[in-house]
């Protein structure tokens, strides 16, 4: 991150255009996430091993964590560039609202179903149909903007001399190591957490007399 | 060949049961036109064609809505999907039975609320009506995959617009730009390619939606 000082300011943007280090790689980490939960969503159904069920979660959990930063830092450039906080013309920030409010959708199917096999295929359904989207999305939206707005603002700005894109490389290498960190520890949790639950039923099921011997509860 | 007879089973059993008991298409009728009337009342005076198009769009993907709560409700509460999911058919047939019934109850209720808009807003031309059928395609066909996701859970009116809108929208997008755009061969592709993306994915995945 201390590559953004270094780095050039860019002659058009000035000072605004250093979240361009911090946005666009929060943007492609997201996209990854979305697509690893798919990709776990697809071996789910492939080979039906339940651990899967949980990595796509958790992927898609962290995709849209950073699908939100994506949306407020791209409302950040967009106020300090344009002057306005939101524009239906950034092609890139109305595609991640349009994933965000699938993903979202994905959320409520996933806390309204019945844990257990049925759902882990459902939500893996639902996924596969994200990742499908998110280019279908995208050329809705370029489709979109010719009757929607003619003029669209184009931002081909100049090219990215070599430190600007070393320090661009280092940015997005920072965020994807800390959306995997991220990753391994959400998934970690919610790891223990079913392995606490599968063993306090586990207790439960046993008789009354061994649950006493075990804990010590109630001699 | 006994693959298409059991999706010609499924689908005629649909259109049945819905001649006895006008639960759906009366309901999806009134909706349209209702909605109609009252976009009348919401467009502002002086408003131009376009905006109307863009009007009825919300009402096309509403009124698929409406058809598409109903569509699985029959088989969850009388088991009748346990039964067929037991059947010894491909389950895809399942799917596809009912896209085309859901496809027939949209168009029925098209039928008459095209004719109604061009009458209370603006005249619809052949790339308009070519998009109104490719859309409705795409939309039935995701719509009962979704549906069928939706149903089997505890808040399921709720939950199938949520689960569909995000997906409907590039349908939208390619259903106004047919209406309105200078060339409309493009949004009608567009449209298409939807349709053949989303079908086969759907086909391919319903069997993991319904099985337990």
């Amino acid at each position: 991150m201390l590559a953004l000082i270094v780095v050039p300011e860019d002659a058009d943007q000035g000072i605004s255009q250093r979240i361009f280090y911090i946005h666009v790689p929060i943007a492609l980490t997201a996209y990854f996430c979305f697509a690893l939960g798919a990709w776990k969503a697809l071996l789910l159904l492939w080979r039906g091993e339940e651990r899967y069920d949980l990595e796509s979660y958790v992927a898609i959990h962290q995709g849209t964590i950073f699908g939100v930063l994506t949306l407020v830092t791209g409302s950040i450039w967009a106020k300090a560039s344009w002057s306005i906080w939101w524009t239906w013309s950034s092609r890139q920030l109305v595609l991640f609202l349009v994933l965000f409010l699938f993903y979202c959708a994905y959320f409520m199917l996933r806390f309204s179903l019945e844990d257990g096999p049925r759902r882990a295929r459902s939500c893996a359904v639902y996924a596969l149909f994200g990742v499908v989207l998110i280019p279908i999305s995208f050329l809705a939206i370029r489709l979109a903007q010719d009757f929607i707005h003619p003029v669209v603002f184009t931002r081909s700005g100049p090219q990215m001399s070599g430190s600007m894109f070393a320090a661009f490389c280092v940015s997005w290498a920072a965020v994807t190591l800390l959306a995997y960190v991220l990753y391994r520890v959400e998934l970690l949790g919610k790891q223990v957490d079913a392995r606490l639950r599968d063993l306090r039923d586990a207790l439960d099921a046993r008789p009354q007399h061994r649950v006493r011997e075990l804990t010590g509860v109630g001699s | 060949m006994t693959y298409l007879a059991d999706v010609a089973a499924l689908a005629r059993k649909d259109l049945k049961v819905e001649l006895r008991t006008g639960d759906t298409l009366p309901a999806m009728l009134l909706f349209v036109l209702t909605a109609l009337v009252v976009f009348h009342f919401a467009l502002p005076a002086g408003a131009t064609d376009e905006a109307a198009y863009g009007l009825l769009w919300i009402a096309i993907v509403f009124t698929a809505l409406v058809g598409l709560t109903r569509a699985w409700v029959p088989e969850h509460e009388h088991g009748v999907l346990d039964g067929l999911v037991l059947a010894p058919c491909d389950r895809s047939a399942i799917w596809l039975g009912k896209t085309i019934a859901s496809l027939a109850f949209l168009l029925a209720a098209q039928v008459v609320a095209l004719p109604a808009f061009a009458l209370f807003f603006a005249p619809l031309g052949a790339s308009a009506l070519a998009g109104v059928i490719l859309a409705d395609l795409g939309l039935c066909a995701v719509g009962s995959l979704v549906a069928a996701m939706a149903a089997g859970t505890r808040s399921r009116e709720i939950l199938l617009p949520l689960l569909l809108l995000p997906l409907a929208i590039p349908l939208v997008v390619g259903g106004v730009g047919s209406a309105i755009a200078d060339e409309p061969a493009r949004y009608l592709l567009f449209l298409g390619l939807y349709d053949a993306v989303f079908a086969v994915l759907s086909w391919a995945s319903f069997e993991y939606v319904v099985t337990e």
